[in-house]
């Protein structure tokens, strides 16, 4: 116990233990990524990985293992609210400026295990072999296989040839239990690492008027460790009751020769799988998703550093920039995403060109335009400065990518058609 | 050479070597995960496909009618000029598995709603492309598909029909 409490500081800043500053995010990650290492060794003593074999051994393992049912149930509610969490957590430490200077690097590291999560989340997907799993793998496996050049050999290297069979099986199952959990495991070391080194987790850099009261600390024990141990008893409570109340779905096992309808990627996938409905493949699947990236990567680049943060949004002003942005999203996306389904249809911006121009540049140069336009909007009507900007088009982007993803998940029926959550 | 610069050379000699070994190593790994995980190497360990598989005599099939093959994942279709074409079940879209719908006369995709007719042409978007296809030999009347061997193409052609 010691020795944990060694790797924490003893004494804390207290704004920092603010719940509102943080959300307790990050060690509700840590929480649920120690739920799914102690339920996956678990279940890792019954799964056995082949085609065959596989969905008869977690159906029997549901079945006769003393909560069994329970077991995978926290393993499937952790994973799924582990996702949406790291999400938030990148965002709210975008939010709070937690890019800048000595934690450059952890922004970095963070978006890596990001990626680690979403391949951890992506490879389970397919271990219980039913058929939400199989298509689902299949669809995601066939947009890699879209990519231009080299998709085709990453898509069989992760196949491990050219359908999924047990060769599959095998790739995702290797992946998922030993390269993942070790990966996060390592890179999560450095980050709390790079976190203790920069002094805890970030400040407002304000001027204040009440020097005294920003000074002031608080203990370490009990102070923090009394908050952090109820975040992470609600995190296990929240899991323990989503298992019990509706355990994990096990589907009908994967049958190549059928279909579902609809048969949809994975839920965190759905966003990238309603770009492709709307874009042409190698846009949707290549160059937009670069993009992101390379903005999340050059984020702590772009922004100035001498600009102080106040507090969550940078500034009132921030706040307001960045609630317009979020708004702009949540109604220019619905409406281009109806106006492709009935007022510009599959033949796309140009009837008779080539795809690529269509659904590809066309799209792409509406979206671009518009970013553009909105950041030159906000300059000049808010007099927003550059942090502000920019926070101003992560938060166009996010909340775009997040109505896109909740329409893949609830709006899209039979044929991915258009439809209400309650149609389906 | 005072005696604390040649130790100085040797130890940065020394520090050099063990780099490049490092280098060394590191990449003889990396080259051996790389072949354990590509897939040329591991297949030659599984058996095959059914490989040739053997449909049946030419006259089991009526023309304009779609036969399914679920050992071979393909359709076997025979037009209404009695040529034949087997084509692989799997969406060029996004690789799912299409049922062919006899009332409306076309491989309806379940997954993005592309649709294909019996000679595997696109007639809905999404998908790509056409349908692959295996290729069909005749034999003393007998049809043959070898699905050992996908065929992608652009558009139906002709050319593409066996017949008996």
């Amino acid at each position: 116990m010691s020795l944990i409490l060694h790797t924490r500081p003893s004494e804390v800043p207290a704004r920092a233990i603010r719940f509102t500053h943080t959300f307790g995010l990050g060690g509700i990650a840590l929480v649920l990524f120690g739920l799914l290492l102690f339920t996956g060794v678990l279940m890792m003593f019954a799964y056995e990985p082949s085609p065959d074999r596989a969905w008869n051994s977690i159906d029997s393992f549901q079945r006769d293992t003393l909560f069994g049912g329970l077991i995978r149930g926290a393993h499937y509610w952790s994973a799924n609210l582990l996702i949406p969490v790291v999400v938030l957590h990148l965002l709210r430490v975008f939010l709070t400026g937690g890019f800048y200077a000595k934690r450059k690097t952890n922004w970095h590291l963070g978006l890596g295990i990001a990626f680690f999560v979403f391949l951890s989340g992506f490879t389970g997907y397919l271990l219980p072999w039913d058929q939400t799993a199989f298509w689902a793998i299949t669809i995601c496996t066939e947009m890699i296989g879209q990519v231009p050049g080299i998709g085709s050999a990453i898509k069989s290297v992760v196949l491990g040839g050219s359908e999924i069979d047990s060769a599959t099986v095998i790739n995702f199952y290797a992946l998922h239990v030993a390269v993942t959990p070790f990966a996060l495991l390592a890179l999560l070391t450095w980050h709390f690492w790079l976190i203790r080194t920069a002094g805890g987790v970030v400040l407002p850099r304000r001027a204040s008027n009440d020097p005294q009261a920003e000074m002031r600390t608080v203990r370490f024990d009990p102070d923090l460790l009394f908050r952090e141990a109820v975040v992470a008893a609600v995190a296990i409570a929240i899991v323990i009751v989503m298992a019990i109340l509706f355990g994990a779905p096990l589907g009908d096992p994967a049958n190549p020769g059928i279909s579902p309808n609809p048969a949809k990627a994975p839920w965190y996938f759905l966003g990238l799988q309603e770009l492709l409905i709307h874009l042409d493949a190698v846009f949707a699947t290549v160059v937009v998703p670069l993009c992101v990236i390379a903005g999340l990567i050059a984020v702590p680049f772009l922004s100035d550093e001498s600009e102080p943060a106040v507090d969550w949004f940078l500034t009132p002003k921030g706040r307001r920039v960045a609630i317009a942005a979020a708004l702009t999203a949540l109604v220019a996306v619905p409406l281009y995403v109806l106006a492709d389904e009935f007022a510009i249809g599959p033949d796309g911006w140009l009837s008779g060109a080539a795809p690529v121009i269509s659904h590809g540049l066309i799209p792409l140069a509406i979206l671009l335009l518009g970013v553009a336009a909105f950041g030159a909007l906000v300059a000049k009507y808010f007099a927003a400065t550059r942090n502000e900007i920019i926070q101003a088009v992560f938060m166009l982007l996010f909340v775009a990518f997040a109505i896109l993803t909740a329409t893949g998940i609830w709006f899209r029926g039979a044929g991915m058609s258009l439809v209400w959550p309650w149609q389906t | 050479m005072a005696m604390a610069d040649l130790d100085r050379e040797k130890r940065s000699f020394l520090g050099r070597v063990m780099r490049v070994l490092g280098g060394v190593a590191l990449l003889e790994a990396g080259w051996v995960a790389a072949s354990a995980l590509l897939p040329s190497a591991r297949q030659e360990a599984r058996p095959e496909g059914p490989g040739v598989i053997v449909a049946g005599p030419v006259d089991r099939f009526e023309p304009a009618s779609v036969t399914a093959f679920a050992d071979g994942k393909f359709y076997l279709a025979r037009l209404d000029d009695g040529g034949f074409l087997a084509l692989h079940r799997k969406c060029t879209h996004l690789g799912c598995s299409v049922p062919w719908k006899e009332y409306e006369q076309r491989f309806a995709c379940p997954c993005h709603a592309s649709a294909f007719d019996m000679h595997g042409d696109v007639v809905n978007a999404p998908a790509p492309r056409p349908l692959d296809l295996f290729p069909v030999t005749i034999r003393d009347g007998i049809v043959l598909v070898d699905t050992t061997r996908l065929i992608r193409r652009k558009a139906f052609e002709p050319g593409q029909v066996a017949r008996a």
